[in-house]
């Protein structure tokens, strides 16, 4: 029952590389990962790949598929049509190490600087809080986050403009919006959200919302709110008085 | 390919963390807030741990849902679960502290869900006797490795990524460093250092059918057996109930617990709610004995009625399920089925289970609120690991730590669910405190050990042998077959004879390319670390002639109260791995006292 499908896969580093077609026998519900692993195991046992859970949790396998940014292991082979070569290159927005892996490495410095999370004073004698459903909804929401930074590589201002040095991007402030919505949190990421966060980059194309595998509301919920804070933060009252009167 | 002293990089450091999940992470902090310089050395990226897997929740006697329940509760849940095989002071140890360490991660940032007065919310769980977990839907080892991330990089740590650590270095007897690779670029790293703390996990990629990620390949393990220390309890490999059977590519991936415990029920072909009539002695009379009583449970009358019998041990549950199957009463693919459709409306599935809602739908194309999900028992767990002290975590071999999975003794036989978040919260932090309270300078390692090492990492390179993969998927077939759910002595010496084989091919692997990020490469490294965690398996489990917990013996299908506390040592004694008994001490009597309360 096994069909043959055809994958072509990016070989090499970010020096030099190439395309190479591989012939995988599919099985019945194989996503793309399997497929990779199986050209691993029989064809190019130094073919490189990141992976872990296998299950969408981990959020390692992130690559793209025909152009389109996907996590490997969730993406059946079933999705294409039997005849269509399947084309997996490595994330676009990130420097390739080799194949299919790419040095994601800036994220974990972005997320360094990103003022630590400060609660409030316990509630309770005992050192405890409370806090309800309702309120930690949102952040809760932000953190089904597994760090596939597919909606970085996705983001054109850091895939097209290549603007990392200045724009943290969707992933880190969705990890900004974590604490910054947290019921105890009392820290204030405002001033770094707008200088070294560089959140006015982001015009808003939900580029980064379509693309996540946990079906975050990236841009609505996060980003948006986000900006709204920073602007009421930079909000003088006696600066709007004065253009009103000069016009 | 010989290695070049310029491929050497040198780091000193007061404390060495091998393993960046929960454990390791937690080690890490605590070793940090001693005033410890820390390395934290992980073989994938930071935040990618198994801890990711974990669903279900945390278990802490916390008392916020129902305030019967208090530490003692807990420790004989442990115990009874492990089937009396546990180190009874890890088990205490355990029970007592977890609710702290619980309410310290909401001081550090997690999310728990929460109950109607504002409080961590707690779920039920199989063994345990109250609603005990605290969860996040069902992605709470997500919520803890993320706190734990962040509460990690700004306590000052050093986290080396996608580096493997090939061996420890002992002078005097004593911890002295650490060897490893990076897998971008193959170069190595020495770390030098007094007290290095284990928290690689398991060792669930020795089996075809698992829950576990390409990382699980017992390297802890097998970096301590080959450093003098020993190993217990090896034979006592969890199998959980419920992995995904259908399609062949997802077959193992883990259904949490927590469908169960949100009134999820099994059933065999036949449509028959079979747990009924798989009650142990030990728990007769603890779990409901009609379907009627069992569902007003689930609907929250907890008072009058009690748990349903899906909610026994996990080793129970799949011993009950590899029945079912056996004689005739499974799916055509080789499974039951664990119906949660007709017991909860969707909303409330898809709120309290949203990426077993979401694993199913886009893997298997089944919509777990209309439908029954076709599970199956998967490999999952080790109780074994690394025989450490009860307080400080450290093994034989001075300066050396182990916590979380590859610790062994807390979870004797069996371990309940939600007991793995709690022990490598507990553990973890304990193992930093007393790593830390070990530093000093370290001795100096010898040139030609160090040199000797990386040679023997890099002979692959050397040979035109045979595939990596080929005897890694060989060694699964052999320990899926012979040492799986249900064992017995031919199987076993047959794994024991097939290893042998194996260990002769291993020896012979080659693999081709650069030493840049090559997979070939780090799967020939990792066969020796599953080699030895397989073979300690099979030599454990030929040794313990009686069923208990998760080992079960078709020859010996009885437990025998005589080897409840006895335990399996396994030490490396020139080249041969060696195999004894040892008696573990009995329980004091206010704790016995305990156990015999809840009878």
């Amino acid at each position: 029952m096994a069909e043959q499908r055809r994958l072509r896969l990016f070989r090499g580093t970010r020096e030099r590389g190439e395309l190479k077609e591989y012939q995988v026998a599919a099985g019945e519900g194989m996503v793309v990962l399997d497929a990779v692993h199986a050209i691993q195991a029989e064809q190019a046992p130094d073919l490189a790949v990141r992976w872990n859970c296998k299950a969408g949790k981990c959020g390692s396998c992130s690559a793209e598929i025909n152009g389109k940014p996907r996590l490997l292991c969730m993406t059946r082979m079933s999705d294409y049509a039997p005849d269509e070569t399947i084309t997996v290159t490595p994330m676009r927005a990130f420097p390739v190490i080799k194949d299919l892996v790419t040095d994601v490495s800036w994220n974990y410095e972005v997320n360094k600087r990103i003022p630590a999370f400060q609660p409030r004073k316990p509630d309770a004698p005992d050192g405890t809080w409370r806090m309800y459903q309702y309120e930690i909804e949102r952040p809760q929401e932000f953190r089904k986050c597994i760090e596939c930074f597919l909606c970085q590589d996705v983001c054109h201002v850091l895939r097209t403009h290549e603007k990392h040095e200045q724009f943290m991007g969707p992933a880190m402030l969705v990890r900004a919006a974590v604490y910054e919505m947290h019921p105890l949190d009392e820290a204030d990421r405002r001033d770094y959200l707008r200088h070294e966060g560089g959140i006015g980059f982001c015009n808003i194309t939900k580029c980064c919302t379509e693309v996540c595998p946990e079906s975050i509301t990236i841009t609505d919920n996060a980003i948006i709110p986000l900006k709204e804070r920073v602007v009421d933060a930079n909000y003088d009252p006696l600066a709007a008085l004065w253009r009103k009167l000069t016009g | 390919m010989a290695p070049a002293a310029s491929d050497l990089r040198t780091h000193n450091y007061d404390v060495v963390v091998i393993g960046a999940g929960g454990a390791g992470l937690r080690a890490a902090i605590e070793a940090s807030a001693q005033k410890a310089k820390v390395a934290l050395v992980c073989k994938s990226l930071l935040g990618k741990a198994h801890t990711v897997m974990a669903e279900g929740g945390a278990a802490a006697a916390l008392g916020n849902v129902m305030s019967e329940d208090n530490w003692r509760v807990h420790f004989r849940d442990t115990m009874r679960g492990g089937k009396m095989h546990n180190n009874w002071r890890m088990a205490q140890i355990h029970a007592q502290e977890s609710p702290d360490r619980i309410n310290e991660l909401e001081a550090w940032g997690a999310l728990f869900d929460r109950t109607p007065d504002g409080r961590i919310n707690q779920r039920p769980f199989g063994g345990h006797t109250y609603s005990r977990l605290a969860h996040v839907g069902d992605r709470t080892g997500l919520e803890m490795i993320r706190v734990l991330q962040d509460k990690g990089v700004h306590s000052g740590i050093e986290v080396h990524m996608e580096c493997t650590i090939v061996r420890l270095f002992l002078v005097s007897g004593k911890i002295a460093g650490a060897l490893g690779y990076f897998r971008e670029t193959g170069r190595f790293v020495l770390f030098k250092t007094g007290a290095i703390v284990i928290a690689t996990g398991g060792i669930g990629k020795a089996w075809q059918i698992t829950s576990n990620s390409w990382e699980y390949t017992g390297d802890g393990h097998a970096l301590a057996y080959e450093a003098g220390a020993q190993l217990i309890d090896m034979e006592f490999v969890q199998f959980h109930p419920t992995g995904m059977v259908w399609p062949p590519s997802v077959r193992g991936i883990l259904v949490t617990e927590g469908v169960r415990g949100e009134g999820g029920v099994l059933k065999n072909s036949a449509g028959e709610r079979f747990m009924f009539r798989y009650m142990p002695d030990m728990f007769k009379g603890d779990f409901a004995e009609t379907e009627a009583e069992a569902d007003a449970w689930v609907k929250g009358e907890r008072k009058k009625n009690r748990r349903p019998p899906e909610l026994l041990t996990r080793d129970v549950v799949s011993k009950a399920i590899t029945r079912e199957i056996a004689e005739g009463r499974g799916t055509p693919h080789g499974g039951v089925l664990l119906d949660i459709a007709s017991k909860q409306n969707p909303d409330y599935i898809k709120q309290k289970l949203p990426s077993m809602y979401h694993q199913f739908k886009e893997l298997a194309h089944v919509d777990i609120t209309k439908d029954a999900m076709e599970i199956g028992p998967t490999t999952h767990y080790v109780m074994g690991g690394v025989k450490v002290d009860a307080e400080t975590q450290e093994s034989t071999v001075p300066g050396l730590y182990a916590a979380g999975e590859v610790g062994g003794g807390m979870h004797g036989a069996n371990r309940l669910g939600g007991n793995s978040l709690s022990d490598l919260l507990v553990f973890g932090r304990r193992a930093g405190q007393y790593a830390a309270g070990k530093r000093g300078a370290a001795a100096a390692i010898p040139d030609a050990e160090v040199e000797q090492a990386m040679r023997e990492t890099l002979e692959p390179f050397e040979r035109q042998g045979e595939n990596p993969y080929a005897v890694q998927s060989a060694l699964q077939a052999v320990m899926q077959r012979d040492a799986g759910i249900i064992r017995d002595k031919a199987g076993l010496e047959n794994a024991l004879a097939e290893l042998e084989k194996l260990k002769t091919r291993a020896r012979k692997v080659g693999v081709m390319g650069s030493r840049e990020y090559n997979p070939g490469w780090h799967t020939a490294i990792d066969l020796r670390s599953l080699l030895i965690v397989s073979e300690a398996t099979a030599r454990a489990g030929l040794e313990r002639t009686e069923s208990r917990g998760a080992h079960t013996r078709s020859d010996y299908p009885d437990s025998d109260e005589r080897q409840a506390r006895e335990q399996i040592v396994i030490k490396k004694e020139g080249d041969r791995m060696t195999v004894r008994r040892e008696t573990q001490p009995p329980l004091p009597a206010d704790l016995m006292a305990l156990i015999k309360e809840g009878k």
